[in-house]
């Protein structure tokens, strides 16, 4: 395994970002939100539509790769693919893409992902589950029904028995937020630019889920994201310093659940996600103490706590002592969503935490760690998940 | 769920609103009757409006009205259209109608009034005969609501007596597309069913019965909640239907939530979700009733209840053993 795994390791670099304006209500359609980050992630990497030759996002996103190729004058594409299991997929539409780099399939691949997450159709929201007998909507029959039906509440059932074993507080997801919200409130393009919060307020924000505030939950936003992968050779050619994938995952833990595997031994862990991490470092030839920025997936708080010791910055159940004394905020030891996150920034699927990890390796995030060497970046947690580690050139 | 329109058609719902505006006032309708007494005397009894200016009539010459008058709110009483005749009566240049068409055709098939603003110039007395003239004042939209996507339109309504403007009103509606799956289900409602399966069926039928099954392999006896076709411990499948225990229903709290936000369907925040573990040794999810939120923590002993959606549909619960 770890030979054909450490093969993709820096064969593929990410070349260009483009995003759109993160809001509330981005009154105009989703394919067009995909249209305009993909065209301006090629014009970012100096390419031509032209030059584009495949496309890769999210089973969730509402637009075909057919229909962005024709908006944005892509013409032939030689690959396409898509990746399930909702927020899951950010990262891994980057492996698919470094993967049909390395293997031929395509040289300039992009991948995006675009929605109208609070103006159309609202995830936080209660919808009516599976009423087909897949394989889906029968997971969704052992919680929907049964009034479990929200991923806060989903995430909430973790975080309950999470406090119970290790002894954790609201406070200690509340620090979370408070910290990546300082965060964006120093980040221009960030939803939450200039409003930072207050432990205390995050305390007084109203329940979405006890033992969930409404402030341990990430913003509903509108907007579409894309970036650019190709080869590092071709990578070299390009203006930008590349990001070069050093490694990239994904992760599937046993007795797998979508959101709700509750049926494991330990409901206080993320094996998907450690799984994706042991590749990680693996392919990446690093350990955790050599990442100088984690952009960890954040659409609830407890999850960030989770990941941090599954990924093994700390051990299990000391997450809440790591944050509390400061290391995820900017300065600390790993600093953790320099832009805000979807807490702070927008929630754009995780594919803002991939675009703001290329601009902490070009140098030009907002907020911007000196010295950046090697930038985690994780996807959706509950559900399949994926990683990757990105890295400048000379690395 | 509906969808939101293209922008083709909101232009042409525009367009058509702009065009019956631009006619004004449409013609004037005669009321069927004048204002009248015995209307007004069911009327005021009807709303329990004691005032006797509206009915005693020497009293009503002693005001300041000198006679009787009719209540200024029956405005639009005297030029209802009644029950009658195709489209209630209505004419065919009324502008409210031919908006509603136009929205109604587009997909815009449920209405709710919003607002109503009546302005009286003056009272009206026994005999007077009003006509009424209709104009399209505004159409704004689309716009999101919690109905559903929806058109706000606004008419003007004037009555006179011969030439005298005497009442007029401002009246609002929202036609809307009913968000039959839309995003935010209402409070109420009914819960989300299960999807049932072939290897689930088992489970549904159980709890129909009252009972809480369980799947157990038949070849190496392996307990499995949630249930599947294969077992993963020995590869058997099922030659027929899954294997099962009934579960003695007991079990204690693993882990707990309380609901408060969005709303569910078929449920009252705050409510418990808790995921029991069973002594059997599988986990399985239910609404915890007959305990306050605050009552519950992991540990709690508890039982199977069940609760019923319908006839048909019981699902597990739990509550305090």
């Amino acid at each position: 395994m770890s030979r054909t795994s450490r093969s993709i390791s820096g064969v593929a670099a990410v070349v260009g970002v483009g995003a759109t304006e993160f809001s509330k209500d981005s009154g105009r359609s989703e394919l067009r939100l995909a249209a305009e980050c993909v065209r301006a992630a090629i014009a970012d990497a100096r390419l031509a539509p032209s030059d584009v030759d495949g496309l890769v996002t999210f089973t969730m996103d509402s637009n075909t790769e057919i229909a962005v190729a024709r908006e944005v004058g892509i013409g032939e594409l030689t690959f396409f693919s898509r990746i399930h299991y909702g927020g899951g997929a950010a990262c891994a539409t980057v492996q698919q893409a470094a993967m049909a780099v390395a293997t031929g399939m395509a040289e300039i691949v992009v991948c995006y992902r675009a929605l109208n997450e609070r103006s159309g159709r609202r995830f936080g929201q209660v919808s009516p589950g599976g009423v087909a007998p897949t394989s889906t909507g029968v997971d969704n029959s052992w919680s929907y029904p049964m009034g479990l039906s929200t991923p806060a509440a989903m995430v909430a059932m973790f975080a309950r028995r999470y406090m119970h074993m290790y002894g954790a507080a609201s406070e200690d997801f509340g620090r979370v937020a408070v910290a990546e919200r300082a965060h964006a409130a120093a980040n221009p393009n960030a939803w939450f630019y200039g409003r930072p919060i207050t432990l205390d307020e995050h305390q007084a924000s109203r329940w979405v889920v006890e033992p969930l505030h409404l402030l341990d939950c990430c913003q509903e936003s509108d907007g579409g994201v894309a970036v650019v992968v190709t080869s590092a050779e071709r990578a070299r050619d390009l203006p930008h310093p590349p990001a070069v994938v050093t490694a990239a995952a994904q992760g599937s833990g046993t007795d797998q659940f979508t959101m709700t595997s509750y049926y494991r031994d330990d409901l206080t862990r993320l094996p998907e996600m450690a799984a994706v991490g042991r590749q990680l470092w693996a392919q990446a030839g690093i350990t955790p103490s050599d990442v100088d920025v984690a952009v960890l997936y954040d659409h609830f708080t407890p999850f960030v706590l989770v990941q941090l010791e599954e990924l093994g910055f700390c051990r299990p159940g000391e997450a809440r002592r790591f944050v509390a004394d400061g290391a995820i905020e900017l300065g600390g030891r790993l600093p953790v969503n320099p832009h805000g996150g979807q807490l702070g920034e927008a929630y754009i699927h995780g594919m803002n935490g991939i675009a703001e990890a290329v601009r902490q390796i070009r140098g030009t995030a907002a907020n911007q760690v000196d010295g950046t060497r090697h930038v985690l970046v994780t996807a959706g947690t509950g559900v399949p998940t994926s990683g990757l580690v990105l890295a400048p050139a000379e690395v | 769920m509906g969808g939101t329109i293209t922008d083709a058609t909101a232009t042409a719902i525009i367009e058509t609103a702009r065009r019956i505006a631009a006619r004004g006032d449409c013609a004037a309708r005669r009321a069927r009757d004048p204002v009248n007494q015995p209307m007004v005397n069911n009327w005021v009894e009807a709303l329990g409006d004691a005032n006797p200016i509206y009915t005693d009539p020497e009293f009503a010459a002693a005001s300041v009205h000198g006679g009787l008058v009719a209540p200024p709110a029956m405005v639009q009483v005297w030029t209802m259209h009644g029950l009658g005749g195709p489209d209630g009566g209505r004419g065919a240049d009324d502008p409210l109608r031919a908006m509603m068409t136009v929205l109604d055709e587009a997909g815009y098939t449920s209405v709710v009034a919003t607002d109503c603003e009546q302005t009286y110039h003056r009272y009206l007395r026994p005999g007077e005969h009003l006509t009424v003239t209709a104009r399209l004042e505004d159409v704004a939209g689309p716009k999101r609501t919690a109905l559903g996507e929806g058109w706000f339109v606004t008419t003007r309504s004037t009555w006179r007596v011969g030439e005298e403007p005497v009442a007029e009103m401002l009246f609002r509606v929202l036609q809307y597309r009913p968000a039959e799956s839309a995003p935010g289900a209402p409070p109420g409602g009914d819960v989300i069913r299960p999807a049932v399966s072939r290897d689930t069926a088992f489970f549904w039928a159980g709890t129909a019965a009252g009972e809480l099954r369980i799947q157990r392999c038949e070849e190496c006896g392996r307990l499995r909640h949630p249930p599947g076709p294969m077992c993963p411990s020995c590869g058997a499948a099922a030659a027929h239907e899954p294997g099962y225990l009934v579960s003695t229903g007991r079990g204690e709290v693993y882990s707990y939530v309380v609901h408060h936000h969005p709303p569910v369907p078929g449920r009252e925040p705050p409510f418990v979700v808790a995921l029991v573990a069973l002594d059997e040794g599988v986990r399985m999810l239910g609404e915890l009733v007959d305990v306050a939120p605050e009552d519950v923590h992991i540990g709690l002993p508890v039982e199977v209840t069940f609760r019923w959606a319908d006839d048909e549909l019981g699902l597990p619960a739990w509550r305090p053993a």
